[in-house]
């Protein structure tokens, strides 16, 4: 195609020796590993809490003990037909299980079992909403190549004082989905923005806690440049990328770093980098092998896995029926989102924050079904900007922030019916997180924050306002009506944030006509 | 020769109940006689604190008439390739030399559980690779029915459960565990002069054994006479949730007809000609007619039956079996248990030292071949291959098994068990491993590669008056037929297991 174009500009403009400079399109691959909720590992009996002290959460199977044999759990699989069917995939009517051999201390059998020949589940499809910070919102769409359950790991703990080598054994034999999505991605933001989207559903089936920090997500990036029209280039793979902002940072890295140095005449070499959260860049990681040949062998102590793919079956002793969890599977967060737009009028911005916070979209669905007249508009202004912004602003986790919803509705109320400005309604968000049993209304008359529309004292203060701000009040009657908010501000002051804005401004305004 | 031996687990128990005998004093007696015939080498480690101290439960049970099962107060041995909890669990081979398993194989726990009192472990070629009980760290287990066991002239046991074999002929316990991947019981019970059960795969958990081909390992089971196999069987046998490979129907237990009762007019014997093969001795071929004959004589209809890609399964079972055992291997680094050697430089090191230094050349190896088999370059002409080729060889079984409109299923296959008697150590050990294996699991593997149940049972003694066998298979969970025509044929030879015991008593 691109040299189609070239032929015929050369044809029509045979002057333009140049050809016209192609793009550089970047490419990203994720591969995410998601922990599989569930009370016991994949094919042992022993727990899986995170933190537990080491080496206490290993049964014998876990540690290779000779003889021991691995016993599926059912409710991994389970999870792993939820989440495939919430992605649209195809669950396939038999799988299998494969042995993935390297030597690692922390591989105690010396082989992982995954699932290489016969997934679990293929060809998904993701959709999801990307946030650009700045740009519009638009929808992005990926393939799922491939759904598998697998086994995860120990841990090595490296001793470099004592020169020593530590393994613990909790997290082996962990249950883990590794989705494998296509390079369908161009940037970080894509990146981040699905992740956050997997997210968002997984919490909601229940099958991951998706909490990153403890491991229980981990994304592995696949990135390339190639020039437009070209075949793909060589990739890096980032990995041990530990959190959603993280995956947009280290990607738009990655792929800067790979523009930058093919610029400069360099060649980008296929090998495994790892994110410096701190220095903010990827690192080259000191290559394992050259060619890894992991001989994958069929597990030959697990029977193939069949799944009953009848519509309207249900499920018996021995035999999963796909139907039957699909009737299990919650609304997703797209349908959510359609839903409030839908139904509340929402624009696409405000139902895409209120989705990816759970806690504010509780907040919102109970508030308006309890304050009848309020428009919505107010409540999620209220939400996101107010409620929102002051738990950003404290690097607070808005699902950590104690303020209960009927406390919430109390101020909107309040908000609502101009007892109270949003200044006050402000000023209450942070008095009920530091108390959040206390009842709204008695903090209002508490802290005096109840707004004044007495008209005669709210004129005072308009008029020891034009005397303080003469100079505004002189721009405004020259026709720079800007000047109002100085001296509306000045009010704001003098009444102590407590005058009633609206009511503020019409009394300005008559008096500023008057006075002329 | 002490009286009680020639009894069978029936009638031991009816003794114990009626007072004849005691679990103690047979327990101790058997204890006495391992030490005495420690020339055979049956045992890896005798266990007789804790046997005697089952042996004392079991003699109170009886006192106060509430034996717990079947076995109350029957010795057993078990193969030191399955995991027996306080007791040493070792392959024979320097890698687990110290390890003492946390946890007992469900075969143990079941016996245990039926009253069996453990006598110890029973030694094997190093992690069941081999033919003959002559590759371990305890050295070769010899047979009873050698001409001559102080001489450097007497005959293997066969193998790898050797020990077992060894133990039972010797009457040293009734009954002994062993495994059988190629034919690891039935080759060893052929030489021995005893029965070796290889159950249908599934019928028996192998959870606790540690594996050399997990898709052919079964738990077999060796004793003097097919209805003590059954009472064995009976106590083992049926699903385990610890071993999802295990056949989930709920088994029945098996009760074998009277011998008088069973009418073999009705029944089918197949000869299948490809096992009349190269190496097989005309005193085999021999015992083999006779048996045919037997059969034919009592009403029984014998045909001769093709099983066409038998010859195949030698390589198959080689291929199948390297791979596995270089992916069964791969846990063996010194880190969670097993012998860790005193290189710590890396890990990498550690590894290599532990593993150079634990294994044979036998296990090394078979390692590396079957990592090679595996490479994924290799995977699908080798690998592959020989999985399709398994099922050729499979489907030959199903196909005699199952009526077809031009010809008659047969019920049972009748065929040699191994090509001669017992060989002698030193020919044996001029062999490879790699020709001796290829040689004496000939009749024995193919049973493995589709999953049958098969028994061999000795039927007369050659020349050099060592014990010859034949095997019977049949098909998946037919044990209940099958037991039951070695049982006829066991009644009408009159094959006496202990007399080599008898004889080497009068020798000495």
């Amino acid at each position: 195609m691109g040299s189609y174009v070239i032929v015929r500009r050369l044809a029509t403009q045979p002057k333009l020796a140049k050809a016209p400079k192609r793009k550089w399109k970047s490419v990203v691959g994720l591969e995410v590993h998601a922990q599989i909720a569930s009370a016991s590992k994949l094919f042992s009996g022993s727990g899986t809490a995170f933190g537990a002290p080491l080496n206490t959460a290993v049964a014998y199977f876990d540690a290779s003990i000779p003889g021991t044999l691995p016993v599926l759990n059912r409710k991994c699989v389970e999870s792993g037909i939820k989440t495939a069917l919430a992605l649209g995939c195809r669950v396939n009517e038999v799988s299998m299980f494969d042995r993935k051999h390297y030597f690692y201390a922390d591989l105690p059998n010396g082989y992982q079992i995954t699932q290489q020949r016969a997934a679990l589940a293929n060809s998904g499809l993701m959709t999801f909403p990307v946030i650009t910070p700045g740009k519009k919102v638009y929808y992005k769409s990926v393939n799922l190549l491939q759904l598998q359950l697998e086994q995860d790991s120990g841990k090595s703990l490296h001793d470099e004082h004592l020169k020593r080598s530590l393994v613990d054994l909790n997290r082996a034999g962990l249950p883990l989905m590794e989705l494998v999505f296509a390079p369908d991605l161009e940037t970080g933001e894509e990146a981040a923005s699905l992740v956050k989207e997997l997210m968002l559903i997984l919490k909601r089936l229940q099958t991951c806690s998706c909490k990153m920090e403890e491991g229980a997500m981990r994304v592995d990036a696949n990135i390339s440049i190639h020039k437009e029209g070209d075949p793909f280039g060589v990739r890096t793979e980032v990995k041990n990328i530990g959190s959603v902002r993280s995956i947009s940072q280290a990607i738009s890295y990655e792929i800067n770093r790979q523009l930058e140095l093919v610029a400069e005449g360099g060649v980008v070499t296929n090998e495994t980098r790892s994110w410096d959260a701190e220095n903010r860049r990827t690192i080259a990681m000191r290559d394992k092998e050259v060619l890894q040949d992991y001989r994958f062998m069929p597990e030959p102590n697990l029977p193939p896995l069949h799944v009953n793919l009848k519509p309207g079956s249900s499920s018996t002793n021995d035999l999963i029926s796909v139907a039957a969890l699909s009737k299990e599977i919650p609304e997703l967060p797209e349908h959510t989102r359609q839903r409030l737009m839908e139904h509340y009028k929402l624009n696409a911005e405000t139902a895409i924050i209120l989705v990816n916070e759970p806690v504010l979209l509780d907040h919102f669905v109970n508030i308006t079904k309890s304050l009848v007249g309020v428009p919505t508009k107010l409540v999620t202004n209220f939400l996101i900007n107010d409620l929102l912004t002051y738990c950003n602003k404290l690097s607070l986790d808005i699902e950590d922030c104690a303020i209960s919803a009927s406390a919430l509705k109390d101020v909107l109320k309040s908000l609502h019916a101009e007892q109270i400005n949003l200044q006050a309604a402000r000023q209450l968000i942070q008095l009920l997180h530091n108390n959040p049993t206390s009842d709204v209304s008695q903090l209002i008359g508490e802290h005096n924050l109840e707004q004044i529309c007495d008209m005669s004292t709210i004129e005072a203060y308009c008029q020891q306002a034009m005397v303080n701000q003469p100079k505004a009040v002189q721009q405004y009657q020259k026709g720079k009506s800007k000047a109002l908010f100085a001296i509306v501000g000045e009010v704001a002051k003098l009444s102590a944030q407590k005058a009633n804005m609206k009511l503020v401004v019409n009394c300005l305004e008559k008096l500023l006509k008057t006075q002329k | 020769m002490r009286g009680h031996m020639k009894l069978g687990i029936k009638q031991l128990t009816a003794g114990y109940i009626n007072g004849q005998f005691s679990p103690k004093a047979v327990t101790e007696q058997a204890l006495k006689d391992a030490k005495n015939l420690k020339t055979l080498n049956a045992f890896a480690c005798l266990a007789p604190e804790q046997a005697l101290q089952q042996a004392e439960d079991s003699t109170e049970r009886y006192a106060q008439q509430k034996p717990i099962g079947g076995l109350d107060g029957i010795t057993i041995a078990i193969k030191d390739n399955f995991c027996t909890s306080n007791l040493p669990t070792t392959c024979a081979s320097r890698m687990l030399k110290d390890f003492v398993p946390p946890y007992d194989a469900t075969v143990a726990d079941r016996l245990r559980a039926a009253g069996a009192i453990l006598l110890g472990k029973t030694n094997m070629d190093q992690f069941a690779m081999g033919a003959g009980t002559v590759d371990s760290i305890y050295g070769p287990t010899k047979n009873i029915w050698s001409e001559d066991l102080s001489q450097d002239n007497w005959r293997i046991a066969g193998g790898s459960s050797g020990g077992s074999a060894s133990a039972v002929a010797a009457g040293l316990c009734y009954a002994a565990i062993g495994s059988d991947t190629g034919g690891s019981t039935r080759n060893p019970a052929s030489y021995c002069g005893v029965i070796g059960l290889k159950p249908t795969y599934g019928l028996c958990s192998r959870h606790g054994l540690i594996p050399l081909v997990n898709s052919m390992d079964v738990p077999g089971i060796v004793t003097r006479s097919i209805s003590d196999s059954v009472e064995i069987l009976n106590a083992v046998a049926g699903p385990d949730h610890l071993d999802s490979t295990t056949i989930q129907k709920s088994f029945k237990r098996l009760q074998l007809p009277e011998v008088d009762q069973i009418d073999l007019r009705s029944l089918r014997i197949g000869i299948p000609k490809e096992y009349h093969c190269e190496g097989l001795t005309a005193e085999v071929l021999e015992t083999w007619t006779k048996v045919a004959d037997l059969l034919e004589c009592a009403g029984a209809h014998v045909q001769q039956v093709s099983l066409p890609n038998t010859a195949s399964s030698i390589f198959v079972y080689s291929i199948l079996n390297q791979c596995e055992v270089a992916s069964n291997m791969a846990r063996y680094d010194g880190i969670e248990y097993g012998h860790r050697s005193e290189d710590e430089r890396s890990t990498e090191q550690l590894y290599a030292q532990s593993r150079a230094e634990g294994f044979n050349q036998v296990v090394k190896t078979r390692i590396l071949t079957g990592n090679f088999l595996l490479l994924r370059k290799n995977y699908e002409h080798y690998f592959e291959k020989a999985l399709r080729v398994r099922r050729l060889i499979a489907d030959d079984f199903a196909k005699v098994f199952k009526p077809s409109a031009t010809e008659h299923k047969v019920d049972i296959l009748l065929t040699p068990t191994t090509l001669s008697d017992a060989p002698l150590y030193k020919d044996f050990a001029s062999l490879s491993n790699r020709d001796q294996c290829a040689v004496q699991d000939f009749c024995t593997q193919p049973a493995n590669m589709a999953g049958i149940p098969a028994v061999s049972l000795p039927v007369r003694l050659s020349k050099a008056g060592l014990p010859l066998s034949l095997q019977l298979m049949s098909n998946h969970l037919n044990e209940q037929l099958l037991l039951t025509v070695a049982r006829w044929i066991e009644a009408q030879v009159e094959f006496d297991c202990l007399e080599s015991l008898e004889k080497h008593v009068a020798r000495d």
